[in-house]
């Protein structure tokens, strides 16, 4: 097979389009790249999809913490603390057999089951507390005479929200929250390594880049390609955050804009 | 126990204690210890990792800078798991290369065989004769050393920021009396970087409780292996004690030890925190001497 061919068989494997049957012996370079690359789709879609509905359930959460009433204090606070105090591998395992005993409840658990979906909720509930936990951090260091100045412009309710306390907290929270966002990525690689099934090998980079490991028994050739991919998609990430940071920063003085820090680490 | 030679007569609470106690169960609990075990390794090993790390990448050698910042920087841009599932393949590939050179220097064929990795029988790691615990404490202290070298990237990360937060000053005045470069480094910038590392390394501690679990991946009967096992439907024919899908509830059982574990860590940071802050001439420090006043 050349490596044309390879690519129309595998690249859109993981999705289920092309040939079923993964290689057996004599990987090529080109099937692990083509192979591993086409994994890369699920990682993409889970961080893409848990990041964006995320993003509002953190504001809400970080809105939540900060507020005086106790009663929607308490569980924001609670909320945060249950996942970001607990390792997302054991989330990940609790949540697939909590939709196993649900399904035998009723079918309309079926797809929870499923690493597409049942995946994606535990995600999008675990970035909405560490974001959350990151925009309440920024709620509290918003400057004072920003909203003074609001108050005395006659804004309040939404429209103080909208125009003056959410974008500053935005601003503030970026270049944390575009680290959230890198370690999101690097978290979807849990995903068939817990609870959740890879349904007819169709599972994410790394499911591949380990099958290729576990085949040939050398780790020195998938484990680069996925690291290859990995520092692509990261810096795909910086480069699209680096513009919203720009915008959000846009009316400040150049030396006053909050500087995008590359500072990638730690798991969750 | 003696009151548990029946479990099928057994009913509600008794049931539950006799079940609670078998054998598999308390492998369970000492699964418990085996994390705090790893902890207990990897924390002082990264750091030691960490140190090396970050000296490195302040080295004036250029070869030792770019690896000490090469480590950093590589083990950070790519998602940890992938570094789990790698060393532990590639340490032990690794430690029986090395023994295979030293221990059959006349062997002739080469180590890599198509798909297959040969070395020579005395250089196998454990050997092949060896007994079933050898395999599993290898196995345990080769994940050990795969954590300790992906959390000392991390460290070597916090603690180089921490050396060059160190005032510039002090570092010069060093210079000014006339110590020598590795004189400065020891006497003035490693014991004051401590305080600048601390908000970081306590960061590093939780993530790595929260990192444990992974253990699991490594091959390691960890509590993750054990609550899948135990959790899993029980028929009559091969147990005494027969029951459903019970591992949501196991799992929740592991949620809540790691939140417990979170928050006991975060007590003790905080205290720690405030016991380092103490006396310091930072912002930390004078809210401190104001309360206390």
């Amino acid at each position: 097979m050349t490596c044309l061919e390879t690519l129309q068989a595998y690249a859109f494997r993981s999705i289920g389009i092309g040939e079923r049957l993964l290689p057996r012996e004599d990987f090529t370079l080109c099937q692990q790249f083509t192979l591993i690359g086409s994994g890369m789709i699920w990682n993409v879609y889970f961080g893409a999809i848990a990041l964006m509905t995320g993003f509002f359930l953190a504001t809400a959460v970080a809105m939540g913490k900060a507020s005086p009433n106790r009663l929607v204090r308490k569980p924001a606070e609670w909320f945060i603390f249950v996942f970001r105090g607990s390792p997302l591998f054991i989330q990940f395992f609790f949540a697939y057999f909590a939709f196993l005993s649900l399904k035998s409840v009723s079918p309309v658990f079926d797809p929870f089951s499923a690493a597409w979906l049942g995946a994606l909720i535990v995600l999008f509930l675990n970035t909405a507390a560490y974001s959350g936990e990151i925009f309440y951090g920024a709620y509290l260091s918003i400057p004072k005479g920003d909203l003074e100045a609001a108050d005395a412009y006659g804004f309040s309710g939404w429209a103080k929200f909208r125009k003056i306390t959410w974008p500053t907290m935005l601003r503030l929270a970026w270049p944390a929250y575009t680290n959230e966002a890198i370690f999101l990525f690097h978290a979807t690689t849990l995903v068939y390594f817990s609870g959740f099934p890879a349904w007819q090998q169709r599972g994410d980079a790394l499911y591949y880049a380990s099958y290729f490991a576990d085949k040939t028994f050398n780790p020195f050739v998938p484990y680069p390609i996925l690291a290859f991919y990995f520092i692509l998609l990261t810096l795909g990430i910086i480069s699209l955050f680096g513009l919203a940071n720009r915008r959000l920063n846009r009316h400040l003085p150049a030396a006053r804009r909050s500087q995008m820090r590359m500072r990638l680490n730690l798991v969750r | 126990m003696e009151r548990c030679a029946d479990p099928a007569s057994l009913e509600g609470l008794a049931w539950l204690a006799c079940y609670l106690t078998t054998g598999k169960h308390l492998a369970l609990y000492w699964s418990f210890g085996t994390v705090l075990l790893l902890l207990a390794i990897t924390a002082p090993t990264a750091l030691l990792f960490g140190f090396g790390g970050a000296t490195a990448a302040r080295s004036r050698i250029p070869p030792l800078a770019w690896l000490g910042k090469g480590y950093i920087a590589v083990v950070r841009g790519v998602p940890d798991i992938a570094f789990f599932l790698f060393f532990v393949i590639a340490l032990d590939q690794g430690f029986e290369y090395v023994r295979h050179l030293w221990l059959c220097p006349d062997w002739e064929q080469p180590i890599r065989q198509g798909n297959d990795f040969l070395v020579c029988q005395q250089a196998k790691l454990p050997l092949g004769n060896a007994p079933q615990w050898v395999h599993e404490v290898y196995g345990f202290l080769v994940a050990a050393l795969t954590f300790a070298i992906v959390f000392g990237a991390f460290a070597a990360n916090v603690l180089y920021g921490a050396m060059r937060a160190v005032p510039h000053a002090q570092v010069e005045t060093a210079e000014a009396y006339g110590m020598s470069p590795r004189q400065t480094f020891w006497r003035i910038t490693v014991p004051q970087m401590w305080v600048y590392a601390l908000p970081g390394l306590g960061n590093l501690w939780m993530v790595l409780v929260k990192a444990t679990p992974l253990l699991f991946l490594l091959g390691v009967e960890d509590i993750v292996y054990w609550a899948r096992e135990l959790g899993g439907t029980k028929t009559p024919q091969f147990t005494d004690y027969p029951h459903g899908d019970w591992r949501m509830w196991y799992f929740l059982g592991l949620l809540v030890f790691y939140l417990g574990l979170t928050r006991v860590s975060e007590i003790g940071i905080a205290r720690l925190m405030g016991r380092l802050t103490k006396g310091q001439a930072t912002a930390g420090g004078e809210r401190q001497r104001k309360a206390g006043a």
